[in-house]
């Protein structure tokens, strides 16, 4: 196994507000190698972007708070950093690439300027030129004419913004890049121009990443180890060819690759997961998924399940608990 | 914002228009605005160039043998119970009366912004702290509130100047705070802080700028509001000390005299009329140029 550059060990973070307390986080453990990609999937709300979030320790201050667990970058814990040290790390270090390319950029400043803005922030003292040469040459890494740096946001389509996001977030070279669902505002076409540049800079740079997603198609292209994320819980976890080519699955698991419609196979329906995720700020006290479980026994309500470990391919349920 | 970013990538048929002349472009159409531009152009020229139109002694020296003169040729606007020449008493009281306005606009916006931005960017309890500071001051009626600071400093330039701002600068801190608090949740700002910027680099270059907007039309459309409480003010005597001409002071001189001179009230109430009114226009004009839902 390679190098880890991003080890987070039982994590846990909490929404709290004076109404109620919402588990976003309960206790995952994730792993980055260098210069490899962990794709993290999960439906809507399963905490993906919190975990994000907390890596850059960007939670909002007055509700997200995180109980315990430790993050730990190149074997820093951030979560006891200052201030300081973690404006150092974050668009330096670790870069992020948010969902909707639509929003994520600053209307008033021409996309020039805010690639300009990045580099400056890190590289104090650097001389304009050289400022110029980088944007140009960014600018040309994701496929845009360098022409093109003195016009505003509003001028680009959604695909030319994403790319633009991304050469800001590339900027710097950092060492992590999280991307949470960089083609989810997309269409189709665009998703896949995206995500082969995606691919073709990481590998490149050397960088490794965190890929959030909900489409497990994109894991599939992108990824080395993925995470099965599901009420706040890290379900399955393994390599690629572990959850794509192995035998057993966590029921949950089953059920994501139930809901992707099949080339091969003729189907009137899809078999989608009936039913809701938990309510967050009211988990039950035995297995999160059980009211939804297809093979739920006696025991799922009763007992958290445990972790079940073979090799690289770790389960969350108690199907596979008693072989471990 | 829609219908451009439908367009296809790549193709370079954008023309590049820079944000102000597209406003420049917008604001035109309007046409009170553009009247409301010239007059106000007119007006700032005879107040910069009023001492080559008339000298400033023409304001101040008394005469009392051409006093209460009708309007004529000698003297454009008349003259007034001491045979000082009308004409060149509003456009010296003019220059005192749209600097103490534009200054007094121009610091309450500066003061305002300020405490709104942090207000709204930090919140929790400098929130609170600045907000209910605010509601102190806001609970004083204004008028009371400037001529308590007038009478505690003494009436005189700065004196006033400082008196009109603590009086106007509530309105920015609102304006700017609920703005803030919208723009602060917008993905850009959380772009930028986990591209590392620190609290003030976010707050100067990415929040204040999309802000810009409201901010100038509302700081357009506070001159005009300066411009007549500050008349009010010297009309109440709390301006200016004499001798200096001043709008408000013109009025108040020429109440006593409303009967037989009524142009001694007409022309300084004209003055502040229309200046008060070319702002607004021009404000009104701003208003629809910079709102981004008008755009076509």
């Amino acid at each position: 196994m390679s190098e880890t550059i991003l080890d987070i060990k039982d994590l846990w973070v909490i929404y709290k507000t004076d109404l109620e307390t919402v588990h976003a986080v309960n206790g995952i453990d994730l792993r980055i190698g260098k210069g490899k990609t962990l794709g993290l999937v999960g439906e809507t709300g399963a905490g993906k972007t919190t975990t994000a979030l907390s890596i850059l320790r960007l939670l909002p201050s007055n509700t997200g708070r995180v109980l315990k667990g430790s993050i730990e970058f190149h074997g820093q814990d951030i979560l006891g950093m200052n201030d300081g040290q973690i404006h150092a790390i974050r668009g330096e270090k670790i870069a992020m690439v948010f969902q909707d390319p639509m929003t994520s950029l600053n209307p008033v400043m021409t996309v020039g300027e805010q690639i300009a803005e990045a580099i400056m922030l890190h590289n104090e003292g650097i001389v304009t030129a050289e400022v110029d040469r980088r944007v140009d040459a960014m600018l040309g890494m994701v496929g845009i004419q360098a022409s093109r740096k003195d016009e505003y946001p509003h001028q680009f389509s959604g695909g030319m913004k994403q790319r633009v996001v991304i050469a800001m977030a590339l900027a710097c070279e950092p060492e992590l890049l999280i991307a949470d669902e960089p083609t989810t505002a997309l269409d189709v076409t665009i998703q896949a121009q995206v995500l082969t540049m995606i691919k073709d800079l990481r590998n490149r740079l050397g960088t490794s990443m965190l890929m959030i997603t909900h489409n497990l198609g994109i894991v599939a292209r992108t990824c080395d180890d993925v995470a099965v994320m599901y009420a706040g819980e890290i379900v399955e976890s393994g390599t690629v060819e572990d959850l794509f080519l192995g035998s057993r699955h966590h029921p949950y698991t089953d059920g994501l690759f139930g809901s992707i419609p099949s080339l091969t196979s003729r189907a009137a329906r899809l078999t989608p997961i009936p039913g809701l995720m938990p309510d967050p700020s009211a988990l039950p006290k035995g297995c999160a998924f059980e009211a939804r479980c297809a093979k739920r026994m006696d025991i799922c309500l009763q007992r958290h399940p445990e972790k079940a470990t073979e090799g690289t391919h770790c389960i969350l349920c108690h199907l596979y608990g008693e072989k471990s | 914002m829609e219908s451009v970013t439908a367009v296809q990538p790549g193709i370079q048929t954008f023309k590049k228009q820079s944000q102000a002349k597209e406003v420049w472009r917008r604001f035109r159409k309007s046409k009170g605005a553009v009247a409301g531009l010239l007059m106000l152009s007119v007006i700032v020229f005879l107040l910069v160039f009023a001492d080559f139109i008339a000298p400033y002694a023409l304001a101040t020296q008394q005469d009392l043998a051409i006093k209460l003169q009708g309007p004529s040729f000698s003297h454009l606007l008349g003259t007034d119970a001491f045979g000082r020449d009308l004409f060149a008493r509003i456009i010296h009281g003019g220059r005192t009366s749209l600097s103490i306005a534009v200054l007094a606009t121009i610091s309450s916006c500066l003061l305002g912004s300020a405490l709104g931005a942090i207000a709204g960017y930090f919140g929790g309890r400098i929130d609170s702290l600045i907000m209910r500071t605010l509601d102190i001051f806001m609970s004083i009626p204004d008028i009371l509130f400037t001529m308590a600071v007038v009478f505690a400093l003494g009436a005189g330039f700065i004196n006033l100047l400082l008196a009109l701002t603590l009086a106007y600068f509530t309105n920015y801190v609102r304006l700017v705070r609920s703005q803030v608090l919208n723009l602060a949740e917008l993905d850009y700002v959380e772009a930028a802080r986990a591209g590392g910027s620190g609290s003030t680099r976010i707050i100067i270059t990415h929040i204040l700028p999309n802000a810009m907007g409201v901010i100038i039309v509302n700081t357009t459309l506070n001159v005009a509001k300066i411009i007549l409480y500050e008349s009010t003010l010297s009309f109440l005597g709390l301006g200016m000390p004499p001798p200096a001409p001043e709008w408000g002071l013109l009025l108040a001189d020429a109440r006593e005299y409303m009967r037989v001179a009524p142009y001694l009230m007409f022309f300084p109430a004209m003055a502040i009329v229309l200046c008060a009114t070319s702002v607004n226009l021009i404000g009104d004009g701003l208003r629809d140029a910079l709102d981004p839902h008008l755009k076509s």
